[in-house]
């Protein structure tokens, strides 16, 4: 793996109350490359990826050790800015989460938030990512109107379009497409092949078929630990270890 | 057997079910019934805007202003402490209050709900009245200005609960994606968490102003009595409720005055009635905002 280095894990674990999820896991996530974490239910494969924008802060009891580092910042450092970090890690969830707004107030809150006044770059910003979300010929009348209007898949469409407004250079997939039909899902797995020419992805998937059609790095994990990483096609061809032969052939999962 | 058992409870339970609705006719019936006499004798503008509430003189004045402006006043002056803190209080539960804080001060809270208005009245009427007498010097402490004051501290619990309930209504996602923004706590609260929670809490305040409006023990205690329009808030005042629960006791059955009593009881009810119109309306489109469908 010659390529540059954007997320580096070292040695995380996590602790919820008492319980060790996540058991040392390290791991080098690649610049401009899309990584999928995949396992069976409970493998703490979501657990890791919201370590990586610290959402996990949010969870009374959390606990992390280990270092994770983003172009070599220490993310977890006491002097690390939670705020510029998130803008730089953004995340699209598995669930669409819309805000109760207006498609156009959706997006422009990104750039509202960080004291942006200037209506002209809101507006083109705004309309500059829904056409990257490929949204925007489905939304270009009715801007204004309740973003709880448009269907499931337009609605996680939106929410990647929200998350590109602040330009991050990370975007994490905590299973975007787990509650869609299979042409949403379709529509989302091309987007984010065309999204990896300008960000960093990092998916996770219950879905091994979907990791294997959008990923170049695959990494499985079982019971919190991490099992086998490497090539995409390689983990789906030939397999190292027996466990993730067997979770990819459907022993178990 | 086992069916007719079920035949059984299902009656019971259907008869239990719609008393209330019985209830309801009843009182509305009632109202119109003895309320009738005076609505046909007087002209009913007259009578909402009339200057003068007379009821014993010859002729007697059944002018009704005074007392619906009573009401209002005490209402708005009840508003401006309620709001404020009962919101307040929801916001801190939310928002910053740790779990034992949480602890203590919600049981707190139900508690207060819990008095009997009668030990409101009884508070406002020996301790708050002589404080505000000798702290703003005014000719007597049991005015529009006390009573709002224990109004207010009354609806606060009611405000505060709903309010709180309506802020924990708001699903956790949209916090998140706020705060995966980039967003810090404040704008995640200012900006998602309240507007999204926005017509729960208008329901929780409409809902406290409808426990003003209603309210009789407190300002038949505090409010001082006087049946006119009052030049300032620190005016005694006489509002609907309180001229109902004084008066139905001295007056002759059957008379204007005990007709013109139910009259005031018969706008009362319509203006709660809107009061919760209005209420369910508004949550209904808050469920309807947040996406729960129905």
């Amino acid at each position: 793996m010659d390529h540059d280095v954007k997320i580096s894990a070292l040695n995380v674990n996590f602790y919820y109350g008492k319980t060790l999820t996540l058991k040392n896991i390290s791991l080098d996530i690649l610049q401009k490359k899309v990584t999928a974490l995949i396992g069976p239910s409970g493998c703490g494969k979501s657990t890791f990826i919201r370590l990586l924008n610290r959402m996990n802060d949010l969870i009374p009891g959390a606990r992390v050790e280990g270092q994770i580092l983003l172009d070599g910042l220490d993310i977890y450092h006491p002097r690390t800015d939670v705020v510029s970090l998130r803008r730089r890690v953004g995340m699209v969830f598995q669930k669409p989460n819309p805000f109760p707004k207006s498609i156009f107030d959706n997006l422009a809150y990104g750039l509202t938030i960080s004291g942006m006044r200037d209506k002209r770059f809101i507006e083109h910003k705004v309309i500059d990512s829904l056409k990257k979300a490929a949204l925007y010929n489905e939304v270009k009348d009715r801007l204004h109107d309740n973003a709880l209007m448009l269907s499931g898949g337009q609605q996680q469409r939106l929410c990647i379009a929200r998350c590109l407004v602040v330009e991050p250079e990370v975007i994490l997939f905590d299973e975007p497409a787990a509650s869609l039909d299979p042409i949403s899902t379709r529509k989302i797995e091309e987007l984010i092949l065309e999204l990896k020419d300008e960000y960093t992805i990092v998916i996770v998937t219950h879905n091994m078929q979907q990791a294997a059609r959008v990923s170049d790095f695959t990494a499985f994990m079982y019971l919190g630990e991490l099992v086998e990483y490497g090539d995409t096609e390689r983990i789906f061809t030939v397999p190292k270890e027996k466990m993730t032969e067997e979770y990819l052939s459907g022993k178990f999962g | 057997m086992r069916h007719f058992r079920e035949t059984l409870y299902r009656w019971i339970f259907t008869v239990l079910a719609f008393a209330s609705l019985l209830f309801l006719t009843g009182i509305v019936l009632t109202l119109f019934r003895e309320s009738l006499p005076f609505l046909v004798s007087h002209d009913f503008f007259d009578t909402v805007f009339g200057l003068y509430w007379y009821p014993t003189y010859d002729p007697a004045d059944f002018g009704m202003l005074p007392l619906i402006t009573a009401s209002f006043v005490v209402t708005l002056g009840a508003m401006v402490v309620c709001i404020p803190v009962g919101v307040g209080t929801a916001l801190f539960l939310h928002e910053l209050a740790s779990a034992s804080q949480r602890a203590v001060l919600k049981p707190l809270i139900e508690i207060l709900a819990g008095i009997p208005s009668i030990i409101y009245g009884f508070f406002g009427m020996i301790i708050v009245a002589p404080f505000i007498q000798n702290l703003l010097g005014v000719p007597t402490g049991l005015n529009a200005f006390t009573a709002s004051l224990i109004l207010g501290i009354m609806a606060t619990p009611t405000v505060a609960s709903l309010a709180e309930d309506a802020l924990s209504f708001v699903p956790r996602s949209f916090r998140e994606a706020s705060l995966a923004l980039g967003a810090n706590r404040w704008q995640t609260l200012t900006r998602v968490v309240v507007p999204a929670a926005g017509s729960g809490i208008s329901t929780a305040i409409i809902l406290g102003i409808g426990r003003a409006v209603g309210e009789t023990m407190v300002v038949l205690m505090v409010a001082g009595g006087a049946a006119v329009i009052p030049d300032s808030i620190f005016d005694p005042v006489r509002p609907m409720t309180a001229t109902i629960a004084a008066e139905m006791g001295e007056t002759v059955m059957g008379s204007a005055h005990y007709s013109a009593i139910f009259t005031i009881g018969l706008i009362l009810f319509f203006i709660t009635l809107a009061i919760n119109i209005v209420a369910e309306i508004i949550s209904r489109r808050f469920r309807l905002k947040l996406g729960l469908g129905r």
